[in-house]
Order: C-alpha cells, then structure tokens, then sequence
C-alpha cells in the first residue's frame, strides 16, 4: 500500500492507461457484437458457426491471442486491445442473442401489429427488455477485460501489468507487485459493482417491488426519464 | 358500407406447395362482428395477418375502408387498425398506462389527451384506472391482461379491430365475462371486429356473421343461424355440432327464429313474453312450463315479434337432414 501512496502520480497515471484501454475495448467490443448478434437473431441457423467459432477464440490463452495480433498491428496498445476485443465477443454476443431470443414471440407481433417501424421496434421494445441481460454480459467482459489488459504491459501498452512485471523483473519488488495487484482488484470492483448497480436498477421486474425507499424511487424515476 | 373487403385474397408460403388462404371473396360490413371459423391450420390467422399486412397477400386484393391496402404504408395502416392476440403481447417493461398509450404515442398525441384516453378505455374495459394504471402486466391476471390488451387496440380510435382468439387461453367463466364485454363494447362503440376463433360457442354467441374456413377457402359466410339450420355441407354440420339441438337453442338468439309482429298486434296481458336477446332454449323453456300457444317477444316493452313452437322446431330442424 505505502507504493501506492509515495507514486500516487505514476499508479494514477497507470491506473487511466489501463482503464483507457478497457473502455476502448468494451466501445469496439460493444459496436461489433450488436450487429453479429442482430444477424443471428435474424438468422438462426448463424447461431453455431458464429458462436462456436468465438467460442474458440475464447479457448486460446490470451496472451497467444495477443502474440497473433502483433504482426499485423504491432507491439502496442492495439494488438492487446484487438485481443481483448474478439475475447469479449463471445460473451457480449451470447447474452444480446439470448435477451433478444428471450422475448416473447407475441410481444413482438403486438409491437409489428401496432405499427412500429423497425427503429421503435428496437428502441422502445427491444432496448429495454434486453438491456439486464446485456448489461451482465458487459459487466462479465469489463472484468475480463480488466484482467487481460494487466498483460498488455508486456507488449508496451502500459497500464497497470506494467506494476506487476517490474516488481517480478526487479527481483524482489513486492511492493510494486502489492501496489499493482491492489489497484487492478480495486478498478475491477469497481467496474463490476458499477454494472452491477446500472443492471439492477434496469430490471423492469424490479419495479413490481418499488415503493419502498426512496432511493429505489429515485433510480427507478431515473431509468425511465 | 364495407368496411373489409377480400378479392380473390390468396396466400402462398415460400416454400409451402399448397394455398394458406385460397382465394378468398368476401364483404364485412361495417360496424359488423365476424367470426373466422375453422379447424386448426385452416388458414384463420394467415388471413387475419392479411388485413393489417403482417403477411402480403400472393394474389387478390383487400380493401379496408374502401382503400386498397397496399397504397397504405403498413405502419400507418396498421396505427389504425386495432390488433389483438391470444397471449396479449402487452409490453412487459410498460405499465398498462404506458401499453395502452403506445398507439397514441405513435400518432403523435399530446401527452394529457392521451392520459385521458388511457382513464376512458380503462373505465371502458371495467379495470378502475386508479388501481391499474401504474400496473405492470406481470401483476395482472390473464383475464385483466387481455382486457389491457383489448384497451390498447381501442387506444388510437380504430374503426377496424382483429382480434386472433383472444380468448382462448382464458378459463371458461372468465372467457364468457369478457365475451359479454366485447358484446357490450361493439354495441356501445359500432367497431367492426374481425375476430378468429375454434370454439364454435364463442363464434355462435358474438358473430353477427361468421365465415367458415376450411383449408384455406371459405366454405360459408353467413349468420350464425343460417349457418346451424342450413349447413353448406357435412363439413359444416360436422364442425358446428349441429346435432347436439338443445345446445344450438341455448346458443341462438329469439330474434333469429321469430316472425316479425303484425302493425296492428296486441299482445294480452295474459300472455307470456320474452326479450329478442334471450336464447331459444329459454323460450322453450317458458312454453313448457305455461303451456302457451305462443310468446310475444319483447324489446324496450314493445311486441316487436312472435315466436311459436313451430319456429323452435324449424330452427332445431332444419340442419338435421344436411
Ligand atoms: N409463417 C409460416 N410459414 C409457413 N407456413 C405457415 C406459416 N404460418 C402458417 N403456415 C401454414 O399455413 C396454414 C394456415 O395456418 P394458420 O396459422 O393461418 O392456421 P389457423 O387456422 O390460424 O390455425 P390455428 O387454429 O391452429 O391457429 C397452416 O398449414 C400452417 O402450417
Ligand atoms: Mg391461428
């Protein structure tokens, strides 16, 4: 802990590097997953070739993952980045299938049957209902995500592996190591509660139960605004 | 006035190698409630989903309110058609406020006029808006969920209403409380209803007319009481029961067998009466326990007809040889 507060500038520093480097990926993760997700909803049989082909992109170790990408994008940032990215899909993409396919069939007839276009069809039907379970699948890929990037400082992306693999190198430094080890648990806590909360407070069945305290209210009249 | 119009409406599936809907040919009137009748997979959905063009038609044209649905981009055609299913569909994320305004809000609505018109249709379908407005449907029962479901097709003003067996995953008392009710609501408000259905007591009780499908083409189109005392074919005789006679009594209405009363007739005080809505089965009843030759059928107190044994028998009877 006493590292963490004698370079609390450099741990900082580290500390917005590494979760730059998450939120880049979750961003592309996020973008990339919606349509393949779209596509295999629309077409089912997609299901098993897309999914299964994540599924083994997931079953490489992550650092080989990233040793396969640095000689098309070089040793930086970006090869760990475009790792993190295809490790992420196979959860983000299996969640958004499985809330858009656990819809009920019938709501969305009632929703065609009404009058929607495709584009409030998504926003007002869909988006909601699917948003829980997207949510878990974005909370499980920021902790992934947040664990593969402490990698990232062996291939000069920076962030807070850097801690990690200089205390190791530096025969000794367990402070370094502590500081490091701390920081990432920390930031991944966070993230996790965060989304945690974010997913609650979305639930619309969670609203069946409202009325009790006031801060329920609130975040139940801040979803719906 | 017509307010749907099927010609020559077919339907193929990709795929399929027979006709869903076979070159349908027929007239609803406006301000009517007409039962889609028929065994299962006989095509009452496919042609149901035709009107509001949740399915293109293959061949044939369909008129609704004297326009050619095709000119009609779907969403807007389909803003103003009312649509009902059988597992209700309402918006699970929605309160039943917010279910019932999703019309509304598609056609623009300011935000009070729409509250408004939740309160009134809520009233309309018996659910007292302060305790089902803030509602999600998951806190409602099957019943109370079809009857949002109900108020939400009526949200927007719909002159036209399909209804795909709306009922029919509904328990047997409930489902005749919400069949009255639909009664109630196309008398009250003149929608012309396109209801689906394969329970044939349903059809009797609500169809002004009722159109049978069978494989796709229709077999018959007429009013319930045609339909029971002069069947097209065995197939209709078959399909409506026709032989169980004290039920089909209970089912059709005085007004359908009686014979109109005189200008100058005077019924005596002596005499017994029955209303035109009552069943042929209570007329029956009433003429075997007075013994009388005849009932004179009420509406609003005045004689409007007359109903003798002999009607009773004729109605019973006639589908017999068919
Ligand atoms: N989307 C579809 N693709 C291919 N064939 C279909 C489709 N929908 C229905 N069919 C076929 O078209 C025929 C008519 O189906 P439809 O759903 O209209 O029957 P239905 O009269 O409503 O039956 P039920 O009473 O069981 O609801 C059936 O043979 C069915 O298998
Ligand atoms: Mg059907």
């Amino acid at each position: 802990m006493g590292y963490i507060f004698n370079n609390l500038d450099e741990v900082w520093e580290l500390l917005l590097q590494h979760m730059q480097m998450t939120l880049i990926t979750l961003a592309i993760a996020v973008l990339l997953a919606l349509p393949l997700s779209l596509l295999i909803y629309r077409y089912r049989w997609l299901n098993v070739p897309i999914l299964g082909a994540l599924g083994v992109f997931y079953t490489i170790p992550s650092l080989a993952l990233i040793i396969l990408f640095v000689p098309l994008l070089g040793l930086n940032a970006q090869s760990v980045i475009a790792a993190m990215v295809l490790y992420t899909q196979v959860i983000l993409v299996r969640n958004l299938v499985v809330g858009l396919q656990a819809i009920p069939p019938a709501v969305m007839e009632a929703a065609r049957g009404m009058g929607m276009t495709s584009w409030q069809r998504w926003w007002q039907v869909q988006v909601p209902l699917i948003l829980p379970v997207f949510l878990a699948g974005l909370r499980l890929s920021a902790v992934v995500a947040i664990a593969i990037a402490t990698i990232g400082a062996k291939f000069g992306a920076g962030g807070l592996g850097t801690l990690l693999f200089d205390g190791i190198a530096q025969a000794g430094r367990y402070d370094k190591i502590w500081a490091g080890a701390i920081t990432v648990s920390v930031l991944a806590f966070a993230f996790n509660g965060a989304l945690l909360t974010l997913q609650w407070a979305v639930n619309p069945t969670r609203k069946l139960y409202k009325s009790k305290g006031k801060v329920r209210q609130h975040l139940a009249s801040a979803t719906e605004s | 006035m017509t307010a749907i119009e099927f010609s020559d409406a077919s339907l193929k599936f990709p795929g399929s190698s027979r006709w869903a809907v076979d070159q349908v040919n027929c007239e609803i009137e406006r301000g009517k409630l007409v039962v889609i009748l028929g065994p299962s997979g006989c095509g009452k959905t496919t042609l149901l989903k035709m009107v509001n063009r949740l399915y293109e038609p293959s061949a044939g044209t369909i008129l609704v309110n004297g326009q050619d649905i095709r000119r009609v981009k779907a969403t807007e055609l389909r803003q103003q058609i009312g649509y009902v299913i059988q597992q209700s569909g309402l918006f699970p994320h929605m309160t039943v406020a917010q279910n019932i305004g999703v019309v509304p809000r598609l056609l623009g609505w300011e935000k009070p006029r729409t509250q408004a018109r939740v309160d009134e249709l809520l009233n309309l379908v018996a659910l007292p808006p302060e305790d089902f407005r803030d509602r999600y449907p998951a806190q409602l029962s099957g019943g109370q969920q079809q009857r949002v479901g109900v108020a939400r097709a009526l949200a927007g003003d719909p002159q036209v209403i399909l209804m795909d067996e709306p009922f029919g995953a509904i328990d047997a008392i409930t489902r005749t409380a919400l069949q009255d009710e639909i009664l109630r609501l196309q008398q009250q408000l003149q929608k012309t209803i396109l209801f689906v259905s394969h329970d044939v007591e349903e059809a009797l009780r609500l169809a002004d007319r009722i159109l049978i499908l069978r494989a796709g083409q229709v077999v018959q189109y007429d009013t319930p009481f045609n339909i029971l005392t002069r069947p097209a074919n065995p197939f209709v005789y078959e399909l409506m029961g026709a032989d169980d006679m004290v039920r089909q009594l209970g089912l059709l209405r005085v007004e359908t067998a009686m014979t109109d009363a005189p200008p100058d007739y005077r019924h005596t005080e002596a005499e017994p009466t029955i209303a035109r809505h009552d069943s042929l089965r209570e007329a029956l009843s009433l003429i075997l326990r007075t013994g009388a030759r005849q009932l004179t059928v009420l509406e609003n107190d005045i004689a409007v007809g007359i109903l003798t044994l002999e009607h009773i028998r004729d109605s019973a009877s006639v589908g017999v040889g068919a």
